[in-house]
């Protein structure tokens, strides 16, 4: 099934996430379950042998309707890419923050805050 | 159609960015736009009272448009979003004056209350997502704004945990509308529940899974007990204003509200998902509030029992009697209310004194008069003393657990209460009433606009108690917004 | 910093101008090709970016200030939102198409409605903001440390 594809990338990702002690592995591992997420939602818009869903002068609404490709999780993806970029560009400022505090990249040296 | 509900949104974005426009050469705009914002979406948000109404944007319909949805529910989280958004501008006026950039700050705080408007108001599930992480992302940043060690930790540690929250979500999202074919929260419900009818009563496997994720997704956005690692060191690094946002607001609006509303609107309740959330409220009530007794940091040990309290709160609700409800969403009032104060003042002994460590502090009561006794007020809310607000709102929950028949909750619940009494005696005693142990003399006073703020906020712990006075089944503005939820599914 | 060679110098200098021509021809006709404010902000924001990383870090203060950049940021957004509350008070609702009498006469470029408009509001924003996300990250050495804040706002730009 292809869609377990999506949900091995997720779990992949999801492993780098919780498992990694270095940020910028951390970092990859989010952008991957991400592109993991956004394929999924893709998918789930598809159809097998559809076309793409720009009517044209001279097609029938009814006959459009049953071959073309759902666009609205295209849509959702492309606006879920954006928030995508907002959050990586957040990550990275942060991490070369707490590189520049710390001289280092690993999170098990980043221990201030306890209890 | 009522014209304020795209208002809610628009009104706090256009000043977000109007504010870095024109305040790069004028110092004074950003204070002024950024409260006179605030004050305006306050007002506005009393106007709300009683409507409903669905709000096609762009007066396209339904299936095609998106929708924003006016109820009770609604605007009771509106009120409390705008109103303590006012009080936390105003007491940034003075206290963000230790940061460089307020041109920044109120940027990104406006951008958080439009997307905590947005989640209250939307209709549709990938708004909510849009709008979740728009509060989310400007939550991030905000978090870290002082950029040292700290913050910056705390920062990073709360972008990871929520950034995979929102993930979850989002895959719970495209599940959603794989199997109903729309993302419009009335028409998901109604053909959930057909779909669940054609089954004989039983849900099939893809929601069971999308709803899997979306608890997971809204514990770890709430803080719920297993879930909370990020929130003591994300609200022990905040700048005040901010913690008692983060506090009072934000994760009772992207957290709880968002999970209450899908469970009883959209999924619709079982008794199943009552119990997980019983014992998701009754575990952040016990482990919040025993993890807090040890804390010597102010802010840390407030943040504690920001997480016992949101535990009253989905405790509540997982009754799922009306009584419970009620009691329920009249706690998340009460607590954002108390809980921004005492935020509020943890920042003003740390504006005066430098430090919140309450081993240092002590004797603040005659050196910072109306720190302590706000402080006072807002101690004997979250520990629930008879005048004040957290008195009733715990014992409408109380009362909820005996009626429903589950004694040893109500146990519970009394002994989370009287630990929490045990630990705000302890910060009044070391913080405000013990001896002196620094200079006095040396302590800075509490500027004008950090006092106005906290006294209002005072002030409303006494005025959100008379709430009962109409009865303890239905307090104002509380029962229309329980009303939403004891109804279940919502249709078109 | 000097940047890198004369040739990449004067081959980024020739090109520049074809690929802002292409940025702005995405934006402009997002409404009926496929592309957009975002697709086209992006190029638009790649062109000053070639440039950036062609000559060097002190070009950024001559042909583009991050503070430039900044407000015009603003300017993108409240464009947007200025055609999204224009509907509110020409149309009665928010977000209303309030250009609908273009298509026979006189303004065929705005056959689709207030689409155009809000293309170019988010054109400005993307390729601005992006613009100053890789100043910020990129020159993080040489800047006073700011904060990147404006990354966060590209989520309404979709809606």
């Amino acid at each position: 099934m292809i869609y377990s594809l999506c949900l091995i990338l997720i779990g992949i990702g999801l492993y780098g996430i919780l498992t990694k002690r270095n940020i910028v592995k951390i970092i990859i591992g989010f952008v991957i379950m991400e592109a993991g997420v956004h394929l999924l939602l893709i998918l789930i818009g598809y159809r097998m042998q559809g076309e793409a869903p720009i009517l044209q002068p001279g097609m029938k609404l009814s006959e459009f309707i049953t071959r073309a490709v759902d666009p609205l999780p295209q849509a959702l993806t492309l606006t879920s890419i954006v928030i995508g970029l907002g959050v990586l560009a957040l990550m990275i400022a942060i991490a070369i923050r707490l590189y520049e505090r710390y001289k280092t990249f690993d999170i098990t040296e980043m221990r201030r805050l306890k209890g | 159609m009522n014209h304020l509900i795209p208002l809610f949104i628009a009104v706090p974005l256009g000043a977000a960015f109007f504010i870095p426009l024109v305040s790069r050469h004028v110092k004074w705009v950003p204070d002024v736009f950024g409260n006179l914002t605030m004050f305006s979406l306050a007002a506005m948000s009393f106007y709300t009272i009683g409507q409903s109404e669905v709000y096609h944007l762009g007066a396209w319909q339904t299936p095609i448009g998106i929708d924003l949805r006016l109820d009770g529910l609604s605007s009771l989280l509106l009120i409390a979003i705008n109103v303590i958004g006012l009080a936390a501008t105003l007491y940034s006026v003075a206290y963000m004056r230790i940061f460089t950039s307020k041109l920044r700050y109120y940027s990104l705080f406006l951008i958080m209350v439009t997307g905590m408007n947005g989640v209250v108001l939307t209709a549709d599930l990938f708004n909510l997502y849009i709008f979740m992480e728009m509060a989310a992302i400007a939550s991030y940043a905000l978090v870290g704004f002082g950029c040292e060690h700290e913050e910056l930790e705390a920062s990073f540690k709360y972008l990871v945990l929520g950034s995979l929250a929102t993930l979850f979500v989002l895959i719970g999202v495209a599940l959603l509308y794989g199997m109903t074919g729309s993302l419009n929260m009335a028409q998901v419900a109604t053909s959930m529940q057909s779909a669940a009818q054609a089954a004989q009563g039983t849900m099939a496997k893809p929601y069971i899974f999308a709803l899997g994720l979306f608890i997971c997704g809204f514990a770890l956005k709430s803080a719920l007990v297993p879930f909370h690692a990020w929130l003591p060191d994300a609200y022990q690094s905040a700048p005040a204003p901010i913690s008692a946002m983060l506090s009072g607001v934000l994760t009772k609006t992207i957290g709880v509200y968002v999970l209450a509303r899908l469970l009883f609107n959209v999924f619709g309740i079982s008794q199943q998902l009552l119990l997980i959330l019983q014992i998701l409220g009754a575990l952040s009530m016990v482990v919040g509030v025993l993890l807090a007794i040890g804390q010597w940091d102010m802010k840390r040990l407030f943040a504690y029992h920001s997480i016992s309290q949101i535990g009253y709160v989905v405790l509540a609700l997982g009754l799922g009697t009306p009584l419970g409800i009620i009691g329920g969403l009249y706690h998340l009032v009460n607590h954002s209310v108390f809980k921004s104060l005492l935020f509020l003042n943890a920042g003003a002994v740390e504006y005066s004194t430098g430090t919140r460590d309450l081993k240092r502090l002590g004797g603040l009561n005659q050196a910072l008069p109306i720190t302590g006794k706000t402080s006072l007020v807002a101690s004997m809310s979250i520990a629930g003393i008879p005048p004040f607000n957290g008195f009733w709102s715990k014992l409408i929950i109380i009362i909820a657990c005996v009626q429903a028949g589950y004694y040893w909750l109500a146990a519970w619940a009394v002994f989370v209460s009287l630990v929490t009494l045990a630990s705000f005696l302890k910060v009044q005693k070391y913080a405000f009433l013990d001896a002196a142990k620094m200079a006095l003399a040396k302590i800075q006073h509490t500027p004008f606009f950090m006092g106005l703020s906290m006294v209002v906020l005072a002030i409303l712990c006494v005025v959100t108690s008379l709430a009962v006075l109409s009865g303890f089944d239905a307090p104002v503005l509380i029962a229309p917004a329980a009303d939403v939820l004891i109804k279940g599914l919502i249709t078109l | 910093m000097t940047g890198m060679s004369l040739i990449v110098k004067t081959v980024c200098r020739w090109l520049k101008g074809f690929i802002l021509l292409f940025g702005v021809y995405i934006v402009l006709y997002g409404h009926l090709t496929p592309g957009g404010g975002f697709s086209g902000g992006v190029i638009i924001a790649c062109a000053f970016i070639l440039i950036f990383l062609a000559e060097g870090k002190l070009v950024e203060t001559k042909i583009f200030s991050k503070n430039v950049a900044g407000e015009l940021d603003s300017v993108g957004i409240l464009i947007f939102w200025a055609a999204a509350l224009t509907g509110l008070f020409c149309g009665g609702v928010y977000f209303k198409n309030f250009i609908t009498t273009a298509a026979e006469s006189h303004f065929k470029l705005f056959s689709s409605g207030i689409i155009p408009i809000c293309n170019i509001g988010i054109g400005l924003k993307v390729g601005a903001s992006l613009f100053v996300v890789f100043v910020i990250l990129a020159a993080v050495k040489i800047v006073v440390p700011k904060k990147s804040d404006n990354i966060n706002d590209h989520e309404e730009d979709e809606k």
